[in-house]
This record gives C-alpha cells, sequence and structure tokens, in this order.
C-alpha cells in the first residue's frame, strides 16, 4: 500500500520521481538541498559539466506554457550532460486528439529517460509516473492548483541561505493562495522542515478557508501577517487562472495587498522577499521593494537550476 | 578480523618525508576527499607550504553513478587556487581500484589543465582495475577483497581501522 501512496520513492524510501513535497521525509529534502549546494558552483568551472546524465534523454514535456520553467530545466540537464528535447506538445499531439498515456507511450518508444512535465490539471504527472516504463523518471514542474514541487524546495533552498536554520522561523505567504501550486509545495516542505509559523496572507476570495488543517494562520490583513516576518513569499497575481469577479481589480489589490516599502517596515529588519516570478509590479509588489535590498528574488532563479539538477541526478540514481 | 596492524601515524611520518621530495615550488597539494583531505590539511601545515590545499571529489565522475546514485550524499570540490598550468599533488589516505582517482582527474580537468598530476598515498593495496600508480606510497599492502581499510581521524591523530564489507 505505502507504494502506491508514494509512488515516488522506491521500496528503499529513496526517490525516484518527483511528484510531489507533500509526505517526503524531512532527510530527503534536506538531502536535494545539501547536493544542490555542490551543483551551485558548477557555472564557475572552466568546464560548465558534469557527466551524471551523459547518455541519458531528458524530454520536457510542457503541456502548459511556461518558458521560464522550460529553461531552467533546459540548463539543468544540460548541465549534467543529458540530451535535452523539448517538445511543443499543447500545439501537437494532443491538439490531434492523442490521449496523454498514448503520448507517454509513444515518447517511451523514443527511449526517453526522464520526462519533465507541466500539466493544467492536477495529478497529470502522477498518471504519467504510474504508466511509464519501470526506468523512466519523471519530474513535476507544476500540475493544476495542485504542486510545482521544485519551485517549494528552491524557496526551501533560498531561505535556508539566508536564514541557516527553520526552526525559529515565521514565514508568510501573500497573495493569491487559492490558485497557487507553489504556495501548497511550499506550505508542505516548510511544516516538514519544522517551521513553527506559517501565514497565509491575501484576501478572502483568494485564501482558502481550508489552510488551519495545514497548519497555517489566515490572515485577511497585510500589515498583520507581515509583522515580525523573518520570509516573505510573494505570490503572482494570476490572472489568466481568475474565473469570475475575485478582485475588483488590480489597482485595487496593489493598494491592500501589494508589498510596499512602508509595508515591509513592519517585518524583521533582515527579513527576506521571495518571488517565483514573473513578477508583476505594480500589482502585487512595488518595485522600490522587488529591486530592494530585501529582495532575494534572482539569486531564487540561480538557486533554481542548481536544484534541478540536484532532484534529476537524484531521481537518475536510483533504482525502481 | 584481520590481524594485520597499520599504525597510521608511523605511516603518517613516511608520506611526510616521501611528499617533502616530490613537491616543487609550485607543486598545489590536492586531497581525495575524505581521507586524503585530512591528509593534505595536515601536508600543507607540517611542510609549511603557503596557501590553501585544495580538496577534491569524485561524486560527480563516479562510474558507479548508475548503481550507487548520489546516495552518498554529495561532498563538494573546493580547489582555492588556479589549477591551470600548476603542478598537482594528489593526496589520498588508501588507493586501491584506481576508480576514484580516475574520477578525481577528470574532475580537476573540469578546472583547467594542470601542467602535471601526481600521486601520494599512505597505503596501496594493490587490486588496480585501471593503469594507475602513485608516485609515493608510504605502505603496500595486500587485503582480501572483502575487507575495507579506512582511515580515521581522532582528534589530531589517524589510526586505521579495517572492516569486513561482505
Amino acid at each position: 500500500m505505502l507504494a502506491s501512496r508514494h509512488p515516488q520513492l522506491n521500496k528503499h524510501g529513496e526517490l525516484i520521481h518527483l511528484l510531489t513535497l507533500e509526505g517526503l521525509p524531512r532527510d530527503v529534502i534536506h538531502h536535494i538541498l545539501d547536493t544542490a549546494s555542490t551543483f551551485l558552483s558548477v557555472h564557475e568551472r572552466e568546464v560548465k559539466k558534469v557527466p551524471l546524465l551523459r547518455g541519458k534523454s531528458v524530454f520536457n514535456l510542457f503541456f502548459e506554457n511556461s518558458t521560464r520553467t522550460r529553461t531552467t530545466f533546459e540548463i539543468a540537464a544540460k548541465r549534467l550532460s543529458a540530451d535535452v528535447i523539448n517538445l511543443d506538445i499543447a500545439r501537437s499531439s494532443t491538439a490531434k486528439g492523442e490521449t496523454l498515456l498514448d503520448t507517454i507511450a509513444n515518447l517511451s518508444a523514443m527511449h526517453a529517460d526522464m520526462f519533465v512535465v507541466r500539466h493544467g490539471e492536477s495529478g497529470a504527472p502522477f498518471l504519467i509516473a504510474q504508466h511509464c516504463a519501470p526506468h523512466v523518471h519523471v519530474v513535476n514542474a507544476g500540475d493544476g492548483r495542485h504542486a510545482h514541487p521544485t519551485q517549494g524546495l528552491l524557496d526551501m533552498y533560498t531561505i535556508r541561505h539566508y536564514k541557516k536554520d527553520f526552526s525559529g522561523l515565521t514565514v508568510a505567504i501573500i497573495g493569491d493562495i487559492v490558485h497557487s501550486r507553489v504556495a501548497r509545495s511550499d506550505i508542505h516542505a516548510l511544516s516538514i522542515l519544522g517551521v513553527p509559523e506559517i501565514r497565509g496572507v491575501g484576501p478572502k476570495t483568494l485564501v482558502p478557508g481550508d489552510l488551519a488543517p495545514m497548519g497555517v494562520h489566515v490572515y485577511h490583513d497585510l500589515a498583520d501577517g507581515i509583522r515580525d516576518a523573518d520570509v516573505i513569499i510573494m505570490l503572482r497575481l494570476q490572472n489568466e487562472r481568475m474565473t469570475g469577479a475575485m478582485l475588483p481589480s488590480a489597482g485595487e489589490y496593489f493598494k491592500t495587498f501589494g508589498l510596499k516599502p512602508e509595508k515591509l517596515q513592519l517585518a524583521k529588519p533582515d527579513c527576506i522577499v521571495m518571488h517565483p516570478g514573473p513578477i508583476n509590479r505594480g500589482v502585487e509588489i512595488d518595485s522600490a521593494v522587488a529591486d530592494g535590498t530585501h529582495s532575494v528574488i534572482l539569486p531564487q532563479v540561480t538557486f533554481g537550476i542548481a536544484v534541478r539538477m540536484a532532484v534529476m541526478s537524484i531521481i537518475a540514481g536510483n533504482e525502481p | 578480523m584481520s590481524t594485520l596492524l597499520l599504525d597510521a601515524e608511523a605511516l603518517y611520518v613516511e608520506l611526510r618525508a616521501g611528499v617533502r621530495r616530490l613537491l616543487q615550488p609550485d607543486t598545489a597539494m590536492v586531497g581525495i576527499w575524505s581521507g586524503g583531505a585530512w591528509l593534505a590539511e595536515r601536508l600543507q601545515h607540517d611542510l609549511q607550504r603557503p596557501g590553501a590545499h585544495g580538496v577534491i571529489s569524485s561524486t560527480l565522475h563516479r562510474d558507479d553513478f548508475g548503481s550507487r546514485g548520489l546516495a552518498g550524499g554529495a561532498d563538494a570540490t573546493s580547489l582555492p587556487f588556479d589549477v591551470e598550468g600548476r603542478p598537482i599533488l594528489l593526496i589520498d589516505d588508501v588507493l586501491y581500484t584506481g576508480r576514484t582517482v580516475r574520477a578525481v582527474i577528470n574532475e580537476l580537468f573540469d578546472f583547467g589543465r594542470p601542467a602535471s598530476v601526481m600521486l601520494a598515498v599512505l597505503v596501496d593495496r594493490g587490486g588496480r582495475e585501471l593503469p594507475i600508480e602513485p608516485a609515493f606510497a608510504a605502505a603496500r599492502v595486500s587485503l582480501p577483497r572483502g575487507q575495507r581499510l579506512a582511515l580515521a581521524k581522532e582528534g589530531d591523530r589517524f589510526t586505521f581501522s579495517i572492516q569486513d564489507t561482505r
């Protein structure tokens, strides 16, 4: 039963796919973060490549567009010496009516070793992991509203890099939590790593009411939610996922929930401001904050490549 | 258990003398993680070499990645000097199959083209699977395949232990 509940772990408890951070042992997360720190310096070498995935084929399957995430996975796979195949899947086979599992069977016949999957439907990477050949590894690059585990891991890497220890932290996640798979992955990871105070901050329409069982304290007032925070994770206002009138306007949102310098002063003096990108200046974050001294948004991008290298090399090295 | 006794401290004195003869003025010492790194650190100090020694890991170039993966953890290479054109002296505790040394040489060349690469070890236990020979070994011993010879560090002193791997 354990195997069916945790399809991402083999019988030794080692990671063979990365589908979600929910339920991952703390040791596994720290192992990924430790491994990422060794990869962080690879770009400083004369030869900016290591041969761990030499001869392996990594297929980027983005059923939903994301140039940035796809690019960071591509860079990560290439730094590990893998061959990377980018499929414009949204506009090819799916449009012709092929089912997801038929697409996967066809790509497996092309000797894929790893699928990096982004899909609009929650659970699609799980389905693929359950049906692909045993030697194939699957990385979830974001599925519906469910999970974005590599973003969650790179956020944890960033927090660990600047704060060293998770045990005394107050982390405020601010914005469109209801649509955010990043928020879900962050919340799971933060609680696994022992963060004592996790806050979800935003308007009632964008912060789900079921966060308390996940150990999250909900705030509908930005000033209250931000007070004494060590870490602020801003979320993008996901216009493309908004159906119906959840907000009066982007301008109204900025007025009440946009992160501005005067609001930031309520947080701890050494707090860090994170954002998964792409940022909407003047909607969820003020330029003075995005470009300010507390912002670690660009280091997050750099860490993201090292974290994705760590994930891909760890799962590729573990037997099914 | 084996009756073989190896006095790691006495062998270290031998190694120090051997390394002293191999060093040129601009040679950089690089210890192979983890036992070799301890040795290189102590040699760097005892031989009063300028600058810092390097530490090198075989992890990213190992030939058993497919079966072993990265489960053993990642240990970072740190070479606080320019590898390009430098004579390099690799230091390790135990030389066995030579596969770690092969991986480490690949790792080294990712940082530049050294002028030369040599190897000095505390113990050469034979059993080579690659054409790799040390320029200096403080001792040569023969051990059965199922036994592992490991350097341990207690404070500033080294000891050897022999473990059965089967």
